[in-house]
């Protein structure tokens, strides 16, 4: 496995960022506003995984647009490499684009049905190096295709001639082309099948390990988390409530959400499984009117601290 | 826990189902068997082509005929087929003594009608309840399934509901009739985990209750370990395995089950202990074209040539729990033993 990210400079670099949305009254006059993300700060090393939880709502994926500014942020900067991604003019941003990628949830959904394969890989080089010729180009594209594991002479079929899983490969082959250093990978393994799931996660994980991509990992997959994550970030009502290490979070979760939440998920393995359902049906609920700002309670292990203790 | 000397509430014999296409039919489920007696819990697991949740919906009538047919069998509840029953006696049965809860709440509910009228209605169709009594009745469900403020919230419509409220109202409207047998397919998939963690406490309180029997349909071996009395494990409109859940967790006989176990990251574990994930190499056959044989022996490392050309049946796995069954010419066990030994 590969070494542990070094204290080099943030690849990305979050600072309190907040998406609020506007809610009209009836009459179409201003009301007030639905805030979907509050005042959220974080780092991506070089080479990192950052996993991002929290159940449907609590803002993981308006984070995600976010910080790839597809929807920029209401408030807060977002800072690529040290740049100021609200600063830069179109032709730097057009840069700045070809090293941030997007890995979605639906790879149905990502591809366009009546573009070859081929063509939809090399699209990438279309827009970005206009200057390519075109058998090199499809050398690229033949080469991006055997990386995520597929034949390349698949290059001429369209979508519908592959399954779920080769369709996730077919979008990661498209998003790796312009050899990005960043991957916003939302819900990337969601919509697979079980036994395909572990194909994908492997996949992003030797990308990582040979070409240095730093992900944001978007999951309500706790488990897979724990597995790619070398940090994770709970995320509750659209706020951080923990932030620390993948180990320190789950061997010792100091929020009362993010235990309650980690106590939910079930464990293949009878014995332990009942155990966890006697246990965890007598977790009390948490209330989000009691989420403080961030403290750090160990090196490098945020949690909102309660303001009522 | 299912004892052996409990009653046969379901049987399911040799059940086929297909659906014409323009590529030719898709054999959806092929010579399905099984048998849930009264009371117990069987959790069946499959992906998304597995047949698990198209062989329930034939049984309850509900495949869309055409394109889908069923090519045989006979699903015997309480010892009358269910495929040979008139649709106005099948719909005495779907809904009244088998409840069933499906994935998405939202698309079951109709949008249009206010909770107490679609928890009513089964209540005067099934147990011929007036007006006033359905009425009592469908708050007494929302009592039983925790949804706060009952009686209030009856006149509400689905859309003021929770994701995870919708769902309780779909179990209460599956339990409205005291059913034998709950079919929850893919329930609290669609569920935060913290809200299908709610729900299954619920289902295991309402089992203790009532006492019915369930058939829990996921893809996810974590929720079946915790709630099944038996396991079922699906593949390609077949069945791979099947047995007591501790036995099929602790000792799996289809390499299949053993893939899907080893594939899962453990929880509890830390990144020094970190290993490559175990992967299933390959898709799932087109059913368009079955394989011949097992249809797991192209994903399967111990695939012997056997695998390739004749569907094993299910059967008594050698040497396992009594009830222990496995559709396997391979022997698991000893292909994992001389692994370990040539370590």
């Amino acid at each position: 496995m590969r070494p542990e990210p070094s204290d080099a400079y943030p690849l990305l670099s979050v600072r309190n960022l907040s998406k609020h949305y506007p809610l009209r009254t009836w009459w179409g006059g201003k009301g007030s506003v639905f805030r979907a993300v509050e005042d959220v700060s974080f780092d991506i090393r070089p080479g990192e995984t950052l996993g991002l939880v929290g159940e449907s709502g609590s803002g993981k994926s308006t984070i995600g647009r976010a910080v790839t500014m597809l929807n920029p942020p209401s408030a807060g900067t977002v800072a690529f490499e040290g740049t100021d991604l609200a600063k830069l003019d179109p032709r730097a941003m057009r840069r700045v684009r070809a090293r941030i990628q997007m890995v979605f949830q639906d790879p149905y959904a990502a591809l366009n049905p009546r573009m070859s394969i081929g063509d939809y890989v090399a699209e990438p080089f279309i827009l970005h190096r206009p200057g390519m010729a075109r058998a090199e180009r499809r050398d690229e594209v033949e080469g991006l295709l055997a990386r995520v594991g597929l034949d390349p002479r698949f290059a001429r079929r369209y979508p519908h001639q592959f399954s779920g899983g080769q369709r996730q490969r077919i979008c990661i082959a498209r998003a790796i082309a312009l050899k990005p250093s960043f991957i916003v990978a939302d819900e990337p393994i969601a919509a697979l099948d079980v036994s395909i799931q572990a194909q994908v996660v492997n996949l992003l994980q030797d990308l990582q390990d040979e070409l240095g991509i730093s992900y944001l990992f978007i999951s309500h997959d706790l488990r897979m988390v724990r597995y790619l994550c070398q940090r994770v970030a709970v995320l509750w009502h659209g706020r951080i409530v923990e932030l620390a290490d993948a180990d320190s979070l789950y061997d010792d979760p100091r929020h009362p959400y993010t235990r309650r939440l980690l106590g939910a998920v079930p464990v293949p393995n009878p014995v332990a499984e009942r155990a966890r359902l006697r246990d965890a049906a007598r977790m009390p609920a948490v209330d989000p009117e009691t989420i403080g700002a961030l403290v750090e309670v160990a090196p490098g292990h945020w949690v909102a601290g309660d303001p009522h203790p | 826990m299912a004892e052996t000397s409990a009653k046969t509430l379901l049987e399911v014999r040799d059940l086929g189902v297909a659906f014409d296409s323009e590529g030719g039919a898709v054999h959806a489920v092929n010579g399905v068997s099984y048998t849930l007696a009264e009371g117990e819990t069987l959790g069946i697991v499959g992906e998304s082509g597995s047949g698990k949740s198209v062989h329930v919906l034939a049984m309850l009538g509900l495949i869309p005929r055409p394109p889908g047919r069923i090519t045989g069998g006979q699903v015997l509840f309480e010892g009358r087929d269910l495929l040979n029953l008139p649709e106005r006696d099948l719909r005495k049965v779907r809904g009244g003594q088998i409840g069933f809860v499906f994935q998405d709440p939202m698309s079951s509910l109709n949008p249009g009608m206010t909770v107490a009228a679609q928890i009513v209605e089964p209540l005067r169709i099934h147990l011929g309840l007036d007006a006033q009594a359905a009425r009592a009745r469908a708050k007494d469900l929302l009592d039983l399934v925790r949804i706060p403020n009952a009686s209030a919230r009856l006149d509400q419509y689905p859309h003021e509901f929770s994701g995870g409220q919708r769902q309780r109202v779909m179990i209460a409207i599956g339990l409205s009739c005291r059913p034998k047998l709950l079919i929850a397919d893919e329930a609290t998939t669609a569920l935060d985990v913290t809200v299908q963690a709610e729900i299954i406490a619920l289902v295991q309180d309402l089992k203790r209750e009532i006492g019915m029997a369930i058939i829990w349909i996921t893809h996810d071996l974590g929720v079946v370990a915790g709630i099944a009395d038996t396991v079922q494990v699906m593949y390609a409109g077949r069945i791979l395995e099947r047995g007591p859940v501790d036995d099929i967790f602790a000792d799996p006989r289809s390499a299949y089950t053993l893939g899907l176990l080893r594939s899962l990251p453990d929880l509890s574990r830390g990144r020094a202990g970190r290993r490559r994930l175990h992967q299933i190499e390959g898709a799932p056959p087109d059913m368009r074209t079955p394989p011949p044989g097992d249809p797991f022996a192209a994903r399967n490392a111990y695939a012997t040539a056997r695998c390739l050309t004749e569907p094993p049946p299910l059967a008594q796995a050698p040497g396992a729990a009594p009830g222990h069954l496995v559709a396997a010419w391979y022997d698991l066990p000893a292909r994992l033993a001389e692994e370990g030994a040539a370590r």
